[in-house]
């Protein structure tokens, strides 16, 4: 029995490690918004994509989404997977997953609205059922909402344990005439995702895409 | 603070009544306070050789310990060579030996040739024909001039030389017979002399091994003999031992690593790239586990081939299972080198799929050249002899473990023998400083010290004595 203990020591810290269910794959949702005055940036968009593709590794999951006038739906996911374990059956989904990108972006049509909270709430519910460890949403815009008449999105949103990244957001005309404005408009995302129980955080440079993971 | 002031309005006065007083304090308390402070010392000083003497005890049985372990590793080692010496013997002497009477029969019968040619060779002179008496009694007849007298002379004449050219053609037909056999006896006289030399090899030969079992008999003794030069030539060979050990378990190490990176890629295609044991991927377990499961069974292999002794009850299985053994381990071996050319194989296909890939998700046009072939084979090539390679780790392994014992306690002996040095020097700086803290102490106290000598000088000679005695001590 004695000399049994150890065994049985060793054996429970191989099951201890076996039985970990931390999850330690990722999940990506991208937020790209079509509205008039930002359709023209989707090139870069189509590039943040690729490099999504080249960087996540089999189990992740991506999905892409547009923003357009009530992006709180699922019929806006342009294109979503979650990656093979096997490295070759992976690869066939991320080129697959890139020609749907290129369709998209070939056919995509301005929309008049830009409802960028309906499609935050969206990538939680997402991100949320993938189960994923670690949690991101890249939202490609402006960060100017415009609402339709009727659309409500004045309400505290849940975005625990998620990072919320914004990328490329361009100055508009009046934010060069009032930097404030820009300014001002960035510190109530960051307030509303930080209260929401999320992270923030601004890339502009595109150059430095590998911060976005 | 102002209340301790004596005077409030005067505090230099103050302080000094205050130090008057802590003096004649100090004074009055000054032969216990030296007791307790040389009570403290000598507490601590004894506590401290007392621990220095305990760790050098330790220290010296670990040595004997040490010893015990390396003149026992020395004789298994000796006792093991001349084993191999002995049993080298034995295969000379049944290679050589062992067909002594055979040869010695081969040697026989080629003396017996050899003499048999050798008195077949004898020159025997040819004898005098028996009418040669008759033939001189007609020549000594004197000549009379007869006709028929000379006609008998003339024909005994030439029947003379006839008979000598007969008689010189036999001589020469025997001469002839005679090299002849001379000339087949010269082979076997080389036979002989070549067999000869080849038992005086093998003779040398074992000498040599006798001598070698000789010097290591003497070893053997000098250890069983529990001597002080064999302990350091032993604990020199195992360092050396270690450290050569250690290198090649390092350059084994970096095979491993080789290994681990051509077969990691490949096995998340059998395993799945996306599940984790614990904090690691799978699939990096699972050619972890692979590259392992190689090096045991190159372990087996090693032991059942009593190359290596790390596991006594394999060297001492019996030879049918200790074979089977071989070959089992063997294929597992052959079996996971498949399998890990084919996984070389399939890495060299993937990384090609992921290098296109990511060429497509630049943007750049995936070159679509005449791929070469060599790399794909060198990997396979490499997938597969690794696996024999880390057989062999069983070797520097044993080494290492054998030596990093005799190692380990040697260091082991080497620190307790500076902590048993470091708690004496603790133990004397103690006892050094209660008697610096004493002079200190009457330092502080020095006027009422001088006063008391003025005073009592002629009345306590022995007090002061006394005195004297404490503070050298």
């Amino acid at each position: 029995m004695k000399k049994l203990i150890p065994v049985l020591w060793v054996l429970g810290v191989l099951l201890a490690g076996c039985v970990d269910t931390t999850s330690r794959s990722r999940a990506v949702y991208m937020l790209m918004d079509t509205s008039g005055t930002y359709a023209a940036e989707l090139e870069k968009a189509r590039a943040i994509v690729n490099y999504l593709l080249g960087t996540l590794q089999p189990g992740d999951s991506l999905a892409v989404a547009r923003i357009d006038t009530g992006s709180f739906s699922e019929k806006d996911i342009i294109n979503k997977v979650t990656f093979d374990g096997r490295p070759s059956r992976s690869n066939e989904q991320k080129r697959v997953f890139r020609q749907a990108i290129d369709d998209f972006i070939h056919s995509v049509k301005r929309s008049p609205y830009t409802d960028i909270t309906g499609g935050v709430l969206q990538a939680v519910e997402y991100l949320n059922e993938t189960g994923a460890g670690k949690k991101t949403v890249l939202i490609f815009s402006d960060m100017e909402e415009e609402l339709a008449k009727g659309f409500v999105r004045d309400f505290p949103i849940q975005i625990s344990g998620i990072r919320v990244v914004a990328l490329n957001v361009t100055k508009l005309r009046q934010d060069i005439i009032d930097p404030r404005k820009y300014m001002s408009r960035l510190e109530q995302w960051e307030k509303r995702v930080e209260t929401g129980g999320g992270t923030w955080q601004v890339i502009n440079d595109l150059e430095r895409l590998d911060r976005i993971l | 603070m102002s209340e301790l002031l004596i005077m409030k309005d005067y505090p230099v006065l103050s302080v000094l009544l205050w130090m008057i007083l802590a003096m004649v304090v100090m004074y009055l308390a000054r032969s216990q306070v030296h007791q307790a402070i040389r009570a403290v010392s000598r507490v601590l000083a004894n506590a401290m050789r007392l621990a220095a003497y305990a760790v050098h005890m330790g220290e010296q049985r670990l040595n004997r310990r040490n010893k015990e372990v390396l003149l026992a590793e020395g004789a298994k080692e000796v006792e093991r060579e001349v084993k191999r010496e002995f049993y080298r013997i034995e295969a000379v002497v049944q290679r050589d030996l062992q067909g002594y009477p055979t040869l010695h029969r081969n040697m026989s019968d080629l003396i017996t040739r050899i003499d048999e040619d050798y008195r077949q060779s004898t020159e025997t002179p040819p004898s005098p024909p028996a009418w040669l008496d008759a033939v001189e009694t007609v020549t000594k007849l004197p000549d009379s001039g007869d006709k028929m007298v000379a006609g008998i002379l003339s024909e005994v004449h030439k029947t003379i030389n006839r008979q000598h050219k007969h008689t010189m053609s036999e001589f020469r037909k025997q001469s002839s017979a005679r090299h002849r056999l001379l000339k087949k006896m010269a082979p076997f006289w080389r036979k002989l002399s070549q067999t000869v030399e080849d038992v005086g090899k093998t003779i040398t030969g074992l000498h040599e091994r006798a001598a070698l079992i000789d010097r290591r008999m003497a070893d053997y003794e000098a250890i069983l003999a529990n001597s002080d030069r064999m302990e350091r030539r032993l604990s020199s060979s195992s360092m050396t031992q270690l450290f050569i050990a250690g290198l090649v378990l390092l350059i084994a190490i970096g095979g491993a690593v080789i290994n681990f990176n051509l077969i990691a890629l490949p096995m998340s295609e059998m395993v799945g790239g996306g599940s984790y044991i614990g904090p690691l991927k799978t699939s990096n377990v699972a050619a972890m586990v692979i590259i392992l499961v190689e090096v045991v069974m190159g372990l087996f292999l090693m032991e059942s081939l009593r190359i290596t002794r790390l596991f006594p009850i394999i060297g001492m299985l019996d030879d049918k299972m200790r074979r089977r053994m071989i070959w089992i381990s063997f294929a597992i071996l052959l079996t996971l080198a498949s399998i890990e050319s084919a996984l070389a194989f399939m890495r060299d296909r993937i990384a090609t799929d992921i290098e296109a890939l990511r060429q497509t998700l630049a943007g750049v046009e995936a070159v679509q050249g005449r791929q070469s072939w060599i790399p794909m084979v060198g990997q396979m090539v490499l997938g597969f002899v690794l696996p024999f390679a880390l057989t062999f780790v069983a070797i520097p392994l044993e080494s290492f473990i054998h030596s990093a014992r005799t190692v380990l306690g040697v260091f082991v002996a080497g620190v307790l023998r500076v902590v048993a040095v470091i708690l004496r020097l603790i133990g004397n700086i103690a006892l050094y400083l209660g008697n610096v803290v004493i002079s200190f102490y009457d330092l502080l106290i020095f006027p009422l010290l001088w006063l008391d000598e003025k005073i009592f000088s002629g009345r306590r000679p022995k007090a002061k004595a006394t005195l004297m005695e404490e503070v050298k001590q």
